[in-house]
């Protein structure tokens, strides 16, 4: 054969296999959300966000486990985003010149890819033994740490696309420094930043592993924030692993909620990007 | 607008490349009208003009560059050799093996300097080591750069001074012994120096190649090249033996072209 | 950043005051000095704040392993036993059970990622482009308790019934890779647990090799065409070399995730406390321990070791990522060097 044609083969064959790559992953997905639905599709219906979570044996809904989750996934980005946006804005506006702020890059990317049972353990550690036992507010935290990275690299990297210009611009005006910064620069990195809240809630909100032990579970409706909560991750997994069928199927429904809840967030922030992203 | 071209290049030289009723769509936009001319076997061809003349999207149909865009698209013919490289069953390997090209920016490939002119010679040949160097140095020599790297072949491309890496892109096109040789405004990134080197670097190469060159730098074409064509919003508006268009260019357009009046 | 930095600190330093703002009085521009001052101390306050939460993170996990550090000393990296009733334990099944399925992961995930960053960059036609990428980055978006519901539910079974025993019959007899692969096809275990992975890591690689990928400047590429080279040439000899610090950062991000993840493992990996030759039988990884044992275990030695063992893995996951930094900034380096 000669040299050329076993070039053309060669080319073709990868470039096939390349094909394969892509409808393997494909695959994946296809089966994934198909299995969801089939499964979720079967619990779902006005009684699953109107009912409790019920004993084994009974039917019911996920109420309080959604209650849960939905409040302490807002209280942990309320906590964790200004911490994050102002990290960020020192990142990209006074990191210039120093050690920390390479330092505090460097380490922001190992939280960012940190395993988030470890996030977990760290706040039983600090905060759960500290108090004596399991609460909301220890689950609020945990998910705020996880919220804290991913706010902090969205917000630098989405304040280092304003162009100088635009700060020149205000500060030609007499501008003082902050002003510059909340009223100028965050303001046109808005939708970005925004974007990158959006992405680090879709994260948190399908995270069991720092809930495991913090937040706990709770069967009962509580909305005390200073005891186990009830959240939909951990529900889900007791739930999945039980041998009764009414809790396995509750299981599903919940794990499809969560699903297009996270996927639609993802969607919404991806087109948010794609729009509202100021053209220089 | 473009009726007749005139050319006054004698019958007797080879027209190594003849472009015949050439038209170029980007999409909707027509951006080649009606081009037609012979580029001559050995010799220098200029393509001047102001910018989006066309005249490097002409230059990039000899090569059929363009194939790699979904919406740009060829009508006519041009014949290398008498063959018909827009014909659909031409092999677009084959053809770029005949036919080398350099950009506008050097583009050295992220490997050694040797294996930057090694590259293109693998694709083809199968030489043995002691081949292969020999091959490189020549390329290397050709290219007027074998002196200033002979010592650090294995270093990175990009590790040259810009002038250097233009020198090394056309020893990494002349390697593969191709028999036209297109560059696109070859020297347009590179300080006065570096461009005085490459543009004697065309002189000597046009003993062996045909050599088809853009340029918006209209002395450069005057210094380099044996024929010239004027274009103008995507047609040919004058061909011609490079002195006499010069100094008696026969169409008013060129004219104001070559005394600055635009462009 | 800091020269404009610098021409804004410039203009507002009250001993810089111009004969144009004499209209505005001292006091006022002291003030604006004050707020910038306080500002930026209070951006610097608040990264200061993600300092002292990993020296945090490392320093509680390090005082929460204390007792088992004292009782068991280095012997808890080689000791694979586990036993709460005696209280004797040794982190050699987690780590090892984190090590293999990551490596699985990747040995299954980092050519499927290439593939599909090379589909999506050259093949893919260009109106594919955008819904397939979203598509794969999708698979990043599931929440990973639910990779394990259907890891657990619907591919354990399949594999198990399937794969698991085609898998034995023809590579478990081989001479010595073959112990791998011998076993009951249960469906659980180490294998299953390295494939979910794999999946779970590629749409992380692979995006991060399309976005270089796609950086790449098309003259290069076209330079590469213009002698005669393959798509395939071009990808392999010019889009991959010149994209490498963007690959490997992609990789060691799918690494990092594979290492701790936590709900997919859990449910498929089976959580046996005993090391075994073969993929397909169950193991532990330190994460699926943490989360299936903390919450039950009782005695201070029992949960001391767990958190042990999640600073084993903290400290995997970091030395991983700081390795990754530090080789990134090398070859950045070194591409950009002068003669």
């Amino acid at each position: 054969m000669s040299l050329y044609t076993r070039r053309m083969l060669i080319n073709r064959f990868n470039l096939f296999v390349s094909l394969l790559a892509m409808l393997f992953g494909l695959f994946w997905l296809g089966w994934i959300l198909y299995t969801l639905l089939v499964a979720g599709f079967g619990a779902l219906g006005p009684d699953l966000i109107l009912k409790m979570t019920p004993p084994p044996g009974n039917s019911g809904g996920l109420l309080n486990p959604i209650a849960g989750s939905l409040l302490m996934a807002a209280l942990g980005t309320l906590i964790g985003t200004p911490i994050g946006i102002m990290a960020g804005i020192y990142l990209a506006e006074f990191g210039g010149r120093g050690w920390l702020a390479p330092v505090t890059r460097f380490i922001n990317d190992i939280l960012l890819s940190a395993p988030s049972i470890v996030i977990g353990l760290f706040v039983y550690e600090v905060y759960v033994i500290q108090v004596g036992h399991f609460s909301a507010w220890a689950g609020t935290f945990a998910l705020a740490l996880l919220v804290i990275p991913v706010v902090i690299r969205t917000t630098e990297n989405m304040l280092r696309l304003v162009p100088d210009s635009l700060r020149e611009a205000a500060a030609a005006l007499g501008s003082p420094q902050w002003k510059v910064i909340t009223l100028v620069t965050v303001r046109a990195a808005k939708a970005g930043i925004i974007t990158g809240v959006l992405l680090a809630i879709a994260r948190i909100s399908g995270e069991t592993a720092p809930l495991l032990f913090t937040a706990l579970n709770n069967q009962f409706w509580s909305a005390n924030m200073n005891a186990p909560m009830s959240n939909l991750p951990v529900v889900i997994f007791q739930f999945a692993m039980s041998p009764y069928d009414d809790w396995q199927k509750l299981a599903w429904a919940g794990a499809l909620i969560i699903t297009f809840g996270v996927l639609t967030l993802n969607i919404i922030a991806r087109t948010m990007a794609r729009e509202k992203a100021p053209v220089y | 607008m473009n009726a007749a071209v005139l050319q006054s290049t004698p019958e007797t030289v080879v027209q190594k490349i003849e472009v015949k009723d050439l038209h170029f769509y980007y999409g909707g936009y027509h951006a080649l009208k009606n081009i037609n001319l012979g580029i001559s076997e050995r010799k220098v061809t200029a393509f001047i003009g102001p910018s989006g003349c066309g005249k490097s999207t002409l230059l990039r149909t000899f090569n059929r560059m363009y194939a790699l865009y979904p919406n740009q698209e060829a009508r006519g013919e041009i014949l290398l050799d008498g063959k018909n490289v827009l014909s659909p069953g031409q092999d677009l390997n084959r053809l770029r093996a005949k036919v080398g090209m350099v950009f506008q920016k050097p583009t050295p490939f992220p490997m050694s300097i040797y294996d930057n002119i090694a590259f293109g010679v693998r694709l083809y040949e199968s030489l043995s080591s002691r081949d292969m160097d020999e091959r490189v140095e020549w390329a290397l020599r050709k290219a007027a750069l074998w002196e200033e790297v002979k010592d650090k072949l294995k270093q990175s491309g990009t590790s040259l001074s810009g002038g250097q890496q233009q020198r090394l892109c056309i020893a990494r096109c002349i390697a593969v012994k191709p028999e036209v040789l297109l560059l696109d405004e070859p020297a347009s990134a590179l300080d006065p120096i570096s461009t005085g080197r490459i543009e004697e670097l065309v002189h000597e190469l046009k003993t062996d190649y045909t050599i088809v060159i853009v340029t918006h730098n209209m002395q450069q074409a005057a210094r380099v090249s044996d024929y010239t064509a004027y274009m103008y919003l995507g047609e040919m508006v004058e061909f011609g033996v490079t002195d006499e268009l010069f100094i008696k260019p026969r169409k008013k357009e060129t004219e104001d072209y070559i005394t600055g009046r635009f462009g | 950043m800091s020269a404009v930095a610098d021409t804004i600190e410039g203009l507002q330093g009250p001993s810089d005051i111009s004969t144009v703002s004499r209209s505005i009085p001292d006091a006022s521009l002291r003030r604006h000095y004050r707020l910038d001052q306080a500002f930026r101390l209070a951006t610097r306050f608040f990264a200061l704040l993600v300092l002292t939460l990993l020296a945090g993170i490392i320093v509680s996990l390090v005082v929460g392993s204390v007792p088992a550090l004292k009782a068991f000393g280095f012997g808890f990296l080689t000791s694979a036993e586990w036993n709460p009733v005696t209280e004797k334990f040794g982190a050699l099944v987690p780590i090892v059970g984190t090590l293999v399925t990551s490596f699985i992961a990747l040995l299954i995930g980092i050519p499927v990622s290439f593939g599909i960053a090379l589909f999506l960059t050259e093949l893919s036609p260009p109106w594919l482009r955008r819904p397939l990428g979203t598509a794969i980055e999708l698979l990043a978006a599931i929440p990973s308790i639910i990779y394990g519901m259907w890891g657990l539910f619907v591919f354990a079974p399949v594999f198990g019934d399937h794969v698991e025993p085609l898998l034995s019959n023809t590579l478990g007899t081989l001479p010595v890779l073959g112990a791998l692969f011998r076993g009951p096809p249960t469906g659980i275990g180490i294998l299953t647990a390295g494939i979910i992975l794999a999946i779970m890591v590629i749409p992380f690689i692979a995006s991060v090799m399309r976005d270089v990928f796609e950086i790449v400047p098309a003259v290069l590429k076209e330079s590469s065409y213009a002698l005669g080279s393959t798509t395939w040439e071009v990808v392999w000899h010019v889009v991959l070399p010149y994209t490498k610090v963007g690959v490997v950062g992609g990789v060691m991000l799918g690494l990092g995730r594979a290492l701790g993840e936590t709900m997919a493992v859990t449910f498929v990996i089976g959580n046996a406390h005993k090391l075994s030759a073969s993929l397909l039988a169950p193991g532990s990884s330190i994460a699926s321990a943490l989360a299936n044992e903390f919450t039950e275990a009782v005695g201070d030695l029992y949960l001391s070791s767990l958190i042990e063992l999640g600073l084993i893995l903290f400290l995997i996951t970091f030395v991983i990522l700081a390795l990754s930094k530090l080789l990134l900034m090398r070859l950045a380096k070194f591409e950009g060097q002068k003669t």
